[in-house]
């Protein structure tokens, strides 16, 4: 029995404390800005963010004056729409990637992947010039296209792995049976991945959901997505923290919480590439 | 030799029908690779030279009509461009620290949810947290615990006596690059403990319960099993995070613009505020490339890791 104790309260020691003191620095930034939100106006330049007299005034007012509203919808469209970008044009060539063995496939995936390294500064200044001769700056069309440079090599990857997993003689079967290729693909291997193309969606979702820059330079009055919205709010409200505050929350919302549902299997599939090497 | 038979008639079917694959079923990886490649192409490729080709041309865009032709002009503006190099320097120091911190809080924050303890899959679903959080709420919150007034960081340091006053970390040209690092070290650690945790799930427990028999302490454990089994990960996710952190400017923008003066402008950042604030997209391309050359390195260290890996 002590030994047991013993062990335990060294557990508690190496382990448990340890893993509660890198949970406070990861939770702490988030808490903090979760608190600041819902204390009094009054009271927070007083007394300091506090749970009494907790208050949500701020969340309205994001709503009902600034209009926070729109710019939700604005990134939803965006995001939604990497989303059917992303998946629709990347499910046939992670399939070819999976099944086939041709002349430059390692090339093409390479290429793909090399897309993913590129820096931003470098494709935001061209892409801008790009979308004001084609008259798209301020469009959904334009941040859904920009969106998509890093939707399409992501979601050729993370699908060919996914396809990887299932086997092949599945294919087979369903073409003894009279399937085509693209038949069996679409009847019997992407019901099979669904909850891989969840969470590649879901990742696709996220990573539009949460990007700025391109958001910031090709969007505009029109389409102004949450993160420029944010952003704007900062400039705006300088020291009305409350507000900034509840504006972060919102904004992190949406992203979090898939993020929170997905995760296990997206983590599998992202780092299974890295673990192989 | 009837048992043979069978064999020789199948080898003989497969080499006939390789050499009669219909046409169609030869073209079809790529039928069914083209709407991705031909989107990547146009929207990524193109662009890419595009900006080459800007990077060669004198193009302020209030002058649009002007697209000047100045051959490797912006380059050598750049070479004799003090902020270009006061930028790279801050470049070379934001990887140099960022990547390391990241790693070291990665590696630590794996080794304990590699523990047994009951509450690890709570632990494991929270400390991804700021993975999934968008930059600029990242940055805005980081700005909030900064604040030189009324922040939790100044508010915390006075109370234990650690400073004698408030310092406006954010706004003091000695502390505005390094509070920014350890934002981004709080952003980016999680994903080196996932991938490193992964890595270290892979190394069969057999090899510890070996060393333990053989009386190897944890410590020696840690040396000679672990380190080395997750060598590999560890790598290709250095590989990753430097060429990630390297590119990553919005966090920056959004806490400091680049500001107090150039204390916290790297290149990639200087590139764009060049082209946004100054419109200057002819010299903003030309930074642009010299960064994409610089980073050539790592990233192609990094294809040639993943390129091994490919079936």
């Amino acid at each position: 029995m002590m030994v047991r104790n013993r062990s335990l309260i060294r557990r508690l020691l190496t382990v448990d404390l340890p893993m509660l003191a890198v949970l406070a620095f990861t939770l702490a930034p988030y808490l903090w800005m979760a608190l600041t939100s819902i204390t009094e106006k009054s009271r927070l330049f007083t007394e300091g963010p506090s749970l009494a007299g907790a208050t949500l005034a701020n969340y309205t007012r994001l709503f009902n004056t600034v209009g926070f509203g729109t710019n939700l919808l604005d990134s939803f469209i965006v995001a939604g729409g990497t989303v059917i970008v992303g998946l629709s044009l990347s499910v046939t060539a992670a399939y070819a990637f999976s099944r086939f063995r041709f002349r430059g496939r390692r090339l093409m995936m390479l290429q793909f992947l090399l897309v993913n390294m590129f820096p931003l500064v470098l494709l935001i200044l061209p892409l801008f010039i790009l979308m004001k001769t084609l008259g798209l700056v301020d469009t959904y069309l334009a941040l859904i296209i920009a969106n998509s440079t890093v939707a399409i090599p992501f979601s050729v990857w993370m699908m060919t792995s996914y396809i990887d997993a299932i086997p092949r003689s599945l294919d087979e079967a369903a073409m003894t049976d009279g399937c085509t290729r693209l038949g069996a693909l679409w009847r019997v291997i992407l019901p099979l991945c669904m909850p891989g193309i969840i969470a590649t969606a879901v990742y696709i979702f996220i990573t539009a959901w949460n990007e700025y820059l391109y958001a910031l330079t090709l969007g505009g009055r029109n389409v102004k997505t949450i993160t420029v919205a944010i952003q704007t709010l900062i400039g705006e409200y300088e020291v009305e923290w409350g507000l900034l505050t509840a504006g972060g929350i919102i904004g992190a919302m949406p992203a979090t919480v898939m993020f929170l549902f997905v995760q296990k299997r997206l983590i599998a599939g992202m780092t299974q590439g890295a673990v192989k090497g | 030799m009837p048992a043979a038979l069978p064999v020789n008639r199948g080898h003989l079917m497969t080499q006939t029908r390789a050499l009669t694959t219909p046409i169609g079923r030869r073209i079809l990886p790529y039928a069914m690779l083209s709407p991705a490649v031909v989107v990547t192409l146009v929207i990524v490729f193109l662009p890419m030279l595009q900006a080459m080709w800007m990077s060669l041309h004198d193009y302020v865009l209030f002058r649009p009509k002007s697209f000047d032709f100045v051959g490797l002009d912006n380059f050598s503006k750049a070479l004799a461009d003090p902020v270009f190099w006061i930028s790279l320097r801050h470049t070379v120091l934001w990887i140099a620290l960022t990547v390391p911190a990241q790693m070291l809080l990665g590696l630590i924050t794996a080794l304990l949810l590699n523990q047994q303890f009951p509450w690890r899959g709570l632990a494991r679903a929270l400390v991804i947290i700021p993975w999934a959080l968008p930059s600029v709420v990242i940055a805005l919150m980081w700005v909030w615990i900064y604040d030189s007034n009324f922040g939790v960081l100044n508010d915390f340091l006075l109370r234990l006596n650690l400073i004698s006053h408030s310092i406006p970390w954010l706004a003091d040209p000695d502390t505005a690059l390094y509070a920014i690092v350890l934002t981004l070290t709080w952003q980016g650690f999680p994903f080196f403990a996932v991938m490193i945790l992964a890595g270290m799930q892979a190394i069969p427990s057999s090899y510890y319960e070996a060393a333990a028999i053989d009386g190897a302490s944890s410590l020696r454990q840690f040396w000679h099993i672990t380190l080395p089994g997750i060598s590999g990960v560890l790598l290709t996710a250095t590989l990753l995070r430097v060429i990630w952190v390297a590119n990553s400017i919005d966090v920056i923008f959004v806490m400091t613009g680049g500001g107090p003066g150039y204390t916290t402008y790297t290149l990639p950042l200087y590139a764009f505020i060049k082209a946004r604030t100054g419109l200057d997209y002819g010299y903003g391309s030309a930074l642009a490339v010299c960064f994409t050359i610089l980073l050539l390195g790592f990233v192609i260290l990094y294809l040639r890791r993943a390129g091994k890996n490919i079936g």
